[in-house]
């Protein structure tokens, strides 16, 4: 059902909600059309007329800097108008339900939606609803999925290594609260990485992950060992307040990734993180900082990667 | 109907360019024809002129119409634009749209000190004033005909007639 949502009868993409079911041809499309967007960066102007004329809703009902932040760089370089709503002080908190919100935004002539939302299946539910000429793309639902910041992970680790199919790909941390891994697996399994493994506590895994297609490592003297690309995941502070883990202090000692670890990995491996990081908790300072991080040009690459959905989904 | 040889409207190409050139000229070729042609030039006019290439796809006026060319290619000029003459090269002129594209596509980049136009075919039917400063051959062909530049393996060039079904 959501993958006959995301694509057109001819099979272009014209709602971005999950990375899941999407076909290799599209997401390879996608980093394509992105390695073009990369060098308008370095343009003394740093904007293409595609866009022009076309109204971008940021709906954020949950926050984030620095998604919306790449939205709207990522849409205005389109030449598109952006429109950010603050929806902790609107009409949202006076009742009006998700559909009439978008509903009324559709009567202003709106294009298309960004939409965060606490509740997985929040967008897709605004992708049924809308008319045919909108799209919807997701930037984060509940622990569903996270496409965008997938894809631009997929992006990065293709700008570093080249490809997907001779890597080792290490996604450590809390991978069940994670939207950000589910959307990387997704993509990482359908480029045809070879040996994707997720290492983590026993309480931060789904149930029956190994389903999705990876290897489960509970350490790290396992889980990293030769691996050319690590994924470090936020540990959200509000985990530590339950029984799924012992301590801050206990997590790091066991799950961060200190200078230690690396040497485990290959000589050459590249360390990623979604952001925002803790550090001192799944990442020390000297990782987040050192040679191996890529993490910034993770958000550099981000804007680029949004360009090249903007686009293909408006296009459709 | 015949076609003429690429190659020897090259020829054609390189005489009326030649007295044209600056010291600091530098040329750029239209994705995927264009920049065949500009190759071709560069081989025969023996200088060493810096050169680029432009991608317009994400700058067509049909955007709205057919969406996203789905092989998009960067667009890559390599030089110091601001107060160069260019040379834009492409191979086929038909409405003028491309072209248009391609200049806007420029002046992202900076204010060069001029643009002339170079095609290998003018095959008439514009929409919009856009005028070469050099062309290989002028055709009068039909709405329906369509021409285009082909490389082969071994980078011979060769222009291709197709009707279009009626």
């Amino acid at each position: 059902m959501i993958r006959n949502l995301q694509l057109t009868p001819d099979g272009k993409l014209h709602h971005l909600l999950t990375l899941d079911g999407l076909p290799a041809r599209i997401l390879t499309q996608i980093l394509d059309t992105a390695e073009s967007f990369v060098s308008i960066g370095d343009r003394e102007v740093k904007k293409v007329p595609l866009l022009r004329g076309k109204a971008v809703f940021n709906l954020f009902f949950e926050n984030s800097t620095r998604t919306r932040t790449t939205f709207e760089i990522a849409a205005k370089r389109l030449s598109a108008d952006v429109f950010n709503l603050n929806i902790a002080t609107s009409s949202q908190n006076k009742g009006e339900t998700l559909l009439d919100t978008v509903a009324n935004l559709s009567a202003m002539q709106a294009d298309m939606f960004v939409v965060r939302h606490a509740s997985s299946g929040a967008p897709n539910l605004i992708a049924h609803h809308v008319a045919p000429h909108i799209s919807v793309v997701n930037a984060g639902d509940g622990r569903c999925a996270h496409p965008t910041q997938g894809l631009l992970d997929m992006f990065t680790i293709r700008h570093y290594k080249g490809g997907f199919h001779n890597l080792t790909v290490a996604i450590v941390g809390d991978v069940l609260h994670s939207r950000v891994a589910r959307s990387q697996i997704h993509a990482l399994t359908t480029l045809g990485c070879p040996e994707l493994r997720v290492v983590a506590p026993k309480t931060l895994l789904p149930r029956e992950v190994e389903s999705m297609g990876v290897h489960v490592h509970y350490t790290m003297e396992t889980g990293i060992k030769d691996c050319d690309v690590i994924i470090m995941l936020r540990l959200q502070n509000e985990r530590m307040q339950g029984d799924l883990l012992p301590s801050a202090g206990e997590y790091y000692k066991h799950w961060g990734l200190t200078p230690d670890k690396m040497k485990l990995a290959k000589p050459d491996a590249i360390v990623m993180h979604p952001g925002p990081m803790n550090r001192g908790v799944e990442i020390d300072s000297d990782v987040a900082d050192g040679s191996h991080s890529v993490i910034l040009p993770q958000v550099t690459f981000g804007i680029a990667v949004r360009m090249a959905v903007m686009s293909m989904v408006a296009g459709s | 109907m015949n076609l003429p040889d690429p190659n020897r409207l090259l020829d054609r190409l390189v005489e009326q360019i030649r007295p044209h050139l600056h010291p600091d000229s530098a040329l750029l070729g239209i994705h995927t024809g264009g920049v065949w042609v500009m190759d071709a030039l560069l081989e025969r006019l023996g200088l060493d002129l810096p050169c680029g290439v432009l991608d317009i796809a994400f700058y067509r006026d049909d955007f709205s119409r057919i969406g996203l060319h789905p092989e998009v290619k960067p667009s890559n000029i390599p030089f110091e634009l601001e107060g160069r003459p260019i040379l834009l090269i492409d191979d086929v002129l038909y409405t003028g749209r491309t072209i248009r594209a391609a200049i806007n596509l420029v002046f992202d980049y900076g204010r060069p000190a001029s643009i002339r136009l170079a095609v290998l075919v003018d095959r008439g039917g514009r929409e919009l004033p856009i005028c070469p400063d050099f062309s290989g051959v002028k055709m009068d062909l039909e709405a329906g005909q369509h021409i285009s530049l082909e490389r082969d393996d071994h980078s011979q060039l060769r222009l291709m007639l197709r009707q279009a079904a009626p």
